[in-house]
Formats: structure tokens, sequence, C-alpha cells
């Protein structure tokens, strides 16, 4: 089962419910931080990094002896990433999207392939036993995308029953990709009105790749009742609500987990997989 | 010679379009005979590379050198590869295509020797 954690903006404990919900589920969980630009998931779960592997974009090299300048390549690249002016063949690492379009259609055979390294995977085991990995994307690279893809396509140690993956804030390309094959979307938001803005872009990308969704409110008790009224009025499933307190995020700002600050909340978390658990068995019994 | 003015509409006198790789037109000017055509960008809906797609729509037209207010890197990199002079004609002036190909004619604009603007991803 795959469960994202995703939420329209950054600082709404969306990392802090990924790991707690990781935490709960222990050996059974693989945790990945897709937040590739801004990984901060390993701060909360301490983990072992023993298992490293660079990854990047298939950049195409035209061969000069070969290419002929027909243009075959510049035509079907839609990034405009590979352009043919004159008797010179242009490629621009920073649009292409390492598709292979180009190099699969150039009649010459001129076009071959070299690894452009983007970012790194990395891996390892917590102190609960739960495996975990992350991708970061090199300062500089403008995308985000391959490495997600990459990260959630690398083999884990054992097949986990649970995988949590913590999306990137925001409501573009990375989270979409990182929704990609979901079973679940758990959608953390603050009941106010930035929080309920944010949160209708994400379920809005939920209900297009039609993965169901539930909502966690965070800071509950802070504004007002329109996150309420829009989950009522969408049929989204209000599966967790934690109140606004300080020793959590006194705790959280000094690197401790929410649950190892207050573990009072370790019931509560249980109970939110095992519903996260039963909505998807009956999505599929269906 | 051949030369593109980027242009903000459909013709020779239409207002000057000071970006290159997001005009909305442009305008193949024979500086010899005066004779002209204007060509749609095709660029101007693309989300990314709109300066190397711009750019070959340039050099696809056959001009020999092109005139507009500023090129992004990836432009600059395209038209240079292309043999494609890049002229400069700074400033936000309102003018006409016309007004610059005149001025073009006098021998009045610098030619660009490096990129003059960020490209934008
Ligand atoms: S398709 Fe191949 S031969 Fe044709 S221009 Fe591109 S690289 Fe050169
Ligand atoms: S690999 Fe794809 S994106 Fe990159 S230049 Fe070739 S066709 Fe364009």
């Amino acid at each position: 089962m795959r469960i994202v954690v995703a939420s329209g903006k950054g600082g709404t404990g969306k990392t802090t419910v990924a790991t707690s919900l990781a935490l709960v589920g222990g050996e059974s969980v693989r945790c990945l931080d897709c937040d590739v630009e801004a990984p901060n998931a390993a701060l909360f779960l301490h983990p072992v990094l023993d298992r490293r592997q660079e990854v990047g974009i298939p950049l195409p090299r035209v061969d000069t002896a070969r290419c002929t300048h027909c243009g075959k390549c510049a035509e079907v690249c839609q990034y405009h990433a590979i352009a043919v002016l004159g008797q010179t063949t242009l490629v621009f690492p920073e649009l292409c999207h390492g598709c292979g379009s180009c190099t699969r259609l150039c009649p010459e055979g001129a076009i071959s392939e070299h690894l452009h390294v983007t970012g790194v995977l990395e891996g390892g085991l917590t102190a609960d036993g739960l495996e975990f990995a992350r991708g970061l994307l090199q300062v500089g690279e403008p995308m985000a995308v391959p490495i997600i893809r990459e990260l959630k396509r690398w083999p884990p140690r054992r097949r986990p029953a649970i995988e949590i993956w913590d999306a990137p804030p925001g409501a573009s390309c990375p989270v979409v990709e990182t929704l990609r094959g979901a079973d679940f979307a758990l959608l953390v938001t603050e009941p106010t009105p930035f929080g309920l803005h944010d949160l209708k872009q994400v379920v809005g990308i939920a209900r297009e790749l039609k993965i169901p969704a539930g909502v966690v409110v965070n800071r509950d008790g802070i504004g007002d009742q329109a996150v309420d009224a829009y989950c009522a009025d969408q049929g989204l499933p209000i599966l967790l609500r934690i109140p606004m307190e300080r020793r959590i995020a006194e705790g959280l700002a000094r690197g401790r987990s929410l649950l190892e600050t207050a573990p009072d909340y370790r019931p509560a978390f249980q109970d939110l997989l095992a519903a996260i658990q039963d909505r998807v068995n009956a999505e599929y019994a269906r | 010679m051949k030369l593109v003015i980027s242009i903000a509409g459909d013709s020779l006198q239409s207002p000057f379009d000071a970006r290159f790789g997001r005009a909305a037109a442009f305008c193949l000017v024979d500086s010899d005979t005066g004779s002209w055509t204007a060509h749609a960008n095709p660029a101007l809906e693309a989300a990314g590379g709109a300066g190397v797609q711009a750019a070959q729509c340039v050099a696809g037209l056959g001009a020999q050198a092109v005139v507009s207010g500023a090129y992004g890197p990836k432009a600059y990199a395209s038209l240079s590869a292309a043999g494609i002079a890049m002229h400069l004609a700074p400033g936000n002036a309102p003018r006409t295509g016309a007004d610059v190909l005149a001025q073009f004619k006098a021998g009045e604009l610098s030619q660009a020797q490096a990129a003059t603007q960020d490209g934008r991803h």
C-alpha cells in the first residue's frame, strides 16, 4: 500500500505527519522523502544512511561526424532542448528531460546518451528498523521530477507492506510525480484561508489522478471552520486533528519527532494508519 | 541582406518588440529592396526553450541578421551557431519596425557580443 503525504504549501506539518505515520508502522514501512529540493524527514527519523546512488538525466550527445543536420531530432523534441542551426546541432542540457526520443529517431544513429548526474539517492534503516530513502537534487539543477521518479523506483531491501511517500510542498510537477501510482493521498492542512486555498489545489491533483484522499487538520483551533465545511462539501474525510500545542512546536524546533515529544499521540497515528488501510482496502473491494 | 526584426504585430509598421524569444512576430525584411513578410513567433506559447525555438524559426527564414532588444543565453548560443548576426536596438522608446530598419541601415545599431538577459527555464 502506497500512501502519499502532501500539502499545498510548506510548513503545515506534512513531514511531521509523514514521519509519525512511518514510525507507528515500524518495520513494515518504507518511508521516502520525495522533497528532493529540501529533504528534512531524516532529521526526525535519524536513519543510518549506508546506501548511495547517483542519478540523473540521460543527455544526448551528437556525433558531429555522423550528423547530417537533417533536423529530425529538433522536430521530435517537445522541449526544444536540441536544435539544428545551419551546420550545427546543439543540445541544451538545462532544457532536456532525457526522454530519449531524439536518440531513437535519429536516422543516422548519430546520437548517444551519457548520464548527466543531477542528484543522489541515499537510503538506510532507522533505529526502529524502518527503511528510509531520500533523493537530493544537486544545487542549481532545475529538474526535481527525474530524481523523484528514480527514488520511487529504487529497489527496497525487502518488500515493504506500507510505503509512505513524503511529497514536496506545492502543487506543481514534483507533487504530481510523487502522487503517481499512490493508493491514498493524505493531505495535511491548517484551518486557515491559506490552508484551504492550498488544500483545494492538491485535492484537484489527487482527483485528477483518481487517488482517494483524506485530510489531517494540523494546528486545529487556530483558524476558522472553512476547511471543515469544504471537506464536508467535497466528501473528504477528516482523519485526524492535531491541536495547536506549544510543546509539539518546541519539540519539532529541536529536531525531535512528534512522537518523541508527545508519545500520547501514538494511538492516534495507529488509528490513522488503520483508517487509511481500511479505506484503501474498501476501495479495492469495490 | 535578409534581416529579421522582432515586432509586436503583423507588419513592418507594427511596434518594435524588444524581447526576442517572446516577441509576437518576426518581420523578415530585404534591406536592399525594402520588401517584407511577417511570421508569427512559434515560441510564443512555449513553456521553456522559447529562445531556442525562436532562433530556429529565424534561421529557417534564411535571415543573416536579426534586430531585437535582448537575447537570452540559449537564443544567443543558437543564433551564433546559425551564423546570424545579432543587433541591439536598446531602450524602451516606442517605435515601429520601419523605424528600427532605418536605424539599422544608418549603422546606428551595435551587435550583441554576449547574451544580454538571463534566460528563464
Ligand atoms: S536527427 Fe541525427 S542526423 Fe538528424 S540532425 Fe539530429 S543528430 Fe543530426
Ligand atoms: S532526450 Fe528528449 S528532451 Fe532531451 S533533447 Fe532528446 S528529445 Fe529532447
